[in-house]
């Protein structure tokens, strides 16, 4: 025996290790999300930590909690003269390849309007991927700071009902899931093989490892986004929306001879939009109307035009129907003001959503 | 190196230190050391070169201990089994072309075995000629000093090392218009090139005692402190070896508890400080002059977590097989004064120019009567720190931050003269205040100081120097 006492140590250190994994399955329900320095030490983010470039001292994690935890909404303290704002919605809302101040929440701040006698300040609560699933579990949380209004923004791109669950932070938030799916009685299944149900194992410290990582990674990215201002990486290079097409006219798996109404998810938008008696703007979000080829068949890479067509009538009949405030801003945003999707506008794109946008949160009380 | 790296040499050493005795031990560590020249090596876009330039380091290992050693020496049957090593593990790693399908040992595909067989005799020859040529003319030795130093200043300055990397891509037939500065990156040249300088100057002024091939080597490439130091001195270094060495439960302990210290100091307190630290694209971007502090205190920081933690990760290995690496850094952030921060600051570089570059250079500027001796001592300490400087990177900013480096050494000789008249220093709470001011002022000197190492431009540097001070 070379190492009589190194044995005992090496034991130690092992049964420890193997106490603390297992240990830490017990706290796998304590929110440690909520456990932030942004609002304390660090100013809260204008939007949603979302990006892997390093560059943009921001990344992506799944989690509903700490998402929140770092956002500005948290840690503003509602005044009496504050008309607070909240905007769902996906990527565009969220403002790929614009600033905070240039984004539709940058925009409708600095147009300083009033509603209802009071000083709107728009909160950007949009998160990239596509899923309305994911803007209601957003929306679900965001009721907890007393919002005044709801605008949601949403795109025909956001019902296909296999893709409710592909959005990563839905996967991995199984428990949010089912509560939605039972408060919101959604005909969805809690048990659906493509959220990750965590087993026990995974509870464990070791494969929590990369959250936690992740989580204190957020954290020191408080530095240089209170230093710097910058959450994301804006290239000045990027590939612009595709404006030619192939003569598709396929979307998922929507069938041209059923209704679309049973083919899409409008029930999930249909809860979100009575989960609330504060009132909620509907707004259908601009995209890129092409003239390049094929575009008699297709609007964008994103919708054969005959599915966006029924699509537009669908929910301006149905808003009708539920009496809901809706804007059908479809093709307010001329073609060479996007910039990389079919629904990343430019900051002048923007300017004119935010215009329209701004006019329903001033007439909302009228 | 990274975890996998360190985790093996830990691993490795840990065998050595415990199954190898005497002979056996040296060999080991020899064998393993060349080894991990070529495993430790990064990957660089010419074809085959992250063969060609551990190899490269390793002829350089050869040939030096060739021209300073005793005449017949390499006939000793030790040296002639360190020899076999050599070219044994550079042939094996050449061989692993054909024994794996993806590369294991270098980053991309070894060169034909054809190739590294001409290689070694090509080496041959060159040692041949440069030890026949050394036993004939003294000057070989300095020639072989100017050619490591050539070496290095290729390797430092981003211009040479572009027209390098231009040329050897022009020669081997590859685009030259993604070649780059950082083509040819060569590890742990800086630290193989001034051992071996050191190993040559002593050899030149008589110091050198006589070092086997396997000792020599060893010492050059010794695994742990291959990629980032300490630099230690051959004759220490060589006292290690030979001592009689079995790896106890105490070394075991006391090395361990370096390497997890120095582990935790690299990757998981300078990892994180990297996230927030000063770099060309923060300076630019930060707002405000206090998160202008902010970001540079923890590129202070992270640049002595990182250095350190890879001493403590290195000092803990070596401890393994039973070398002791000097210490490279004791607190240096907590010195009253710029002389003792640099007296614990990458101490072994420090030493080593004090020893080759600051003394000769002193006695040679002595000899100058006429030159006053502040002056005297001003150009000293701004020769030693711009050398200083110059190791890290031929470019504006590195020289900068030696001469302000520099100019704080000589500023603080004069302060401490001047002190030392004028206040009672026998005075407790003048002790004191003089202590703790020393300790702030001589941290934040550094931290500015750091401005200029941390970016890549004098312009950038000025503008968050004048950030810092609220200037814009």
């Amino acid at each position: 025996m070379p190492f009589p006492r190194l044995f005992p140590i090496l034991l130690k250190t092992t049964l420890l290790l193997v106490l603390f994994n297992f240990a830490f399955i017990l706290i796998s329900g304590f929110p440690l999300g909520k456990l932030s320095l942004y609002n304390k030490i660090f100013p809260g983010r204008e939007r949603f930590p979302f990006g892997e470039n390093q560059r943009g001292y921001n990344l992506s994690l799944f989690n509903l909690d700490a998402m929140f935890a770092a956002h500005v909404l948290v840690g503003t303290p509602k005044t009496d003269d504050e008309y607070r704002v909240i905007l769902i919605g996906d990527s565009s809302v969220w403002g790929t390849l614009l600033t905070p101040e240039q984004n539709l929440a940058g925009q409708l701040n600095s147009q300083n309007i009033s509603a209802c006698g009071k000083n709107v300040r728009a909160y950007n609560l949009g998160y990239p991927y596509i899923s309305l699933l994911q803007e209601l579990m957003i929306l679900d949380e965001a009721l907890k700071y007393q919002p005044d209004m709801i605008v949601w923004l949403t795109t025909l791109e956001s019902f296909p009902k296999e893709k409710q669950f592909g959005a990563p932070l839905v996967a991995n938030s199984p428990d949010r899931v089912k509560q939605l799916i039972t408060n919101y009685q959604l005909p969805l299944d809690p048990n659906d093989p493509a959220i990750n149900h965590p087993t026990t194992w995974d509870r464990t410290f070791i494969q929590q490892r990369k959250d936690l990582a992740n989580l204190i990674r957020l954290q020191l990215y408080g530095v240089p986004w209170s230093a710097t201002g910058i959450d994301q990486f804006y290239s000045a290079t990027y590939e612009r929306a595709q404006t030619d097409f192939d003569a598709d006219e396929s979307f998922y798996d929507i069938k041209q001879n059923k209704p679309l109404r049973d083919q899409l998810s409008l029930d999930i938008l249909d809860a979100g939009l009575h989960a609330t008696n504060i009132p909620i703007v509907l707004v259908n979000e601009p995209i890129l109307v092409s003239n390049g080829k094929n575009s008699d068949i297709r609007y964008n890479f994103f919708y054969p035009r005959w599915a966006y067509d029924e699509y537009r009538v669908m929910l301006s009949e149905y808003t009708a129907q539920q009496n809901i405030p809706y804007l059908d801003l479809w093709d307010l945003v001329p073609m060479d003001e996007f910039t990389n999707s079919g629904v990343h506008l430019t900051p002048f794109g923007e300017s004119l959503l935010a215009e329209q946008v701004g006019d329903a949160i001033k007439n909302i009380c009228e | 190196m990274g975890l996998t790296q360190i985790f093996a040499s830990i691993l490795t050493a840990s065998l050595v230190g415990v199954w190898m005795r005497g002979t056996p031990r040296i060999l080991s560590l020899l064998a393993l050391s060349v080894l991990a020249v070529f495993w430790f090596q990064p990957a660089v876009p010419l074809r085959s070169f992250d063969f060609w330039i551990p190899s490269l380091s390793i002829l350089l290992v050869v040939l030096v201990w060739f021209i300073t050693s005793n005449v017949g020496a390499w006939k000793s049957r030790h040296n002639l089994i360190g020899l076999a090593i050599i070219a044994g593990v550079v042939t094996l790693v050449g061989l692993t072309r054909y024994i794996f399908p993806d590369p294991v040992l270098t980053t991309s595909t070894p060169p034909r075995l054809i190739l590294v067989i001409g290689f070694i005799f090509l080496a041959a020859l060159a040692i041949i000629t440069f030890t026949t040529l050394s036993r004939r003319l003294a000057i070989t030795v300095s020639f072989a000093i100017i050619l490591l130093l050539a070496i290095l200043v290729i390797l430092k300055s981003p211009y040479l090392s572009l027209q390098l990397s231009i040329f050897l891509r022009e020669l081997t037939g590859r685009p030259t218009d993604t070649a780059s500065a950082l083509d040819f990156r060569w590890l742990g040249f800086s630290y193989i090139s001034f051992r071996l300088i050191h190993v040559l100057r002593d050899k030149q002024t008589g110091r050198l005692p006589e070092l086997s091939l396997p000792e020599f080597a060893t010492y050059v490439v010794f695994f742990p402190s291959l990629s980032a130091g300490p630099i230690d001195r051959a004759e220490r270094f060589a006292s290690d070896l030979r001592k009689e060495f079995h790896l106890t439960q105490d070394e075991t302990l006391l090395a361990g508890q370096r390497i997890v210290i120095g582990l935790f100091k690299k990757f998981v307190i300078a990892d994180a400080l990297a996230l927030m630290a000063l770099n060309d694209t923060l300076a630019t971007q930060v707002r405000t002059t206090g998160w202008m502090w902010i970001v540079l205190y923890a590129y202070t920081f992270q640049i002595y977590f990182d250095f350190s933690g890879y001493t403590d990760i290195a000092i803990g290995i070596a401890r393994l097989v039973g070398i002791k690496l000097p210490e490279n850094f004791t607190s240096p952030y907590t010195k009253p004064n710029i002389t003792q921060f640099w007296n614990s600051w990458h101490i072994t570089l420090t030493q080593w120019i004090r020893s080759y570059f600051f003394n000769p250079f002193n006695r040679w500027i002595r000899g100058y009567k006429s030159i006053p001796a502040w002056t005297m001592l001003l150009l000293g300490q701004l020769a030693t720190m711009f050398l200083i400087g110059l190791w890290h990177g031929i470019t504006v900013n590195f020289i900068l931050w030696g001469i302000w480096h520099g100019l704080g050494l000589f500023i603080q000789n004069r302060w401490s003269d001047f002190a030392k008249k004028r206040f009672n220093l026998a005075n407790p709470r003048i002790q004191t205040v003089l202590h703790v001011g020393g300790i702030l002022l001589t941290f934040h000197f550094t931290a500015l100081g750091w401005v200029f190492f941390a970016l890549s431009e004098p312009a950038l540097s000025f503008h968050v120097l004048m950030k810092l001070f609220g200037i814009t």
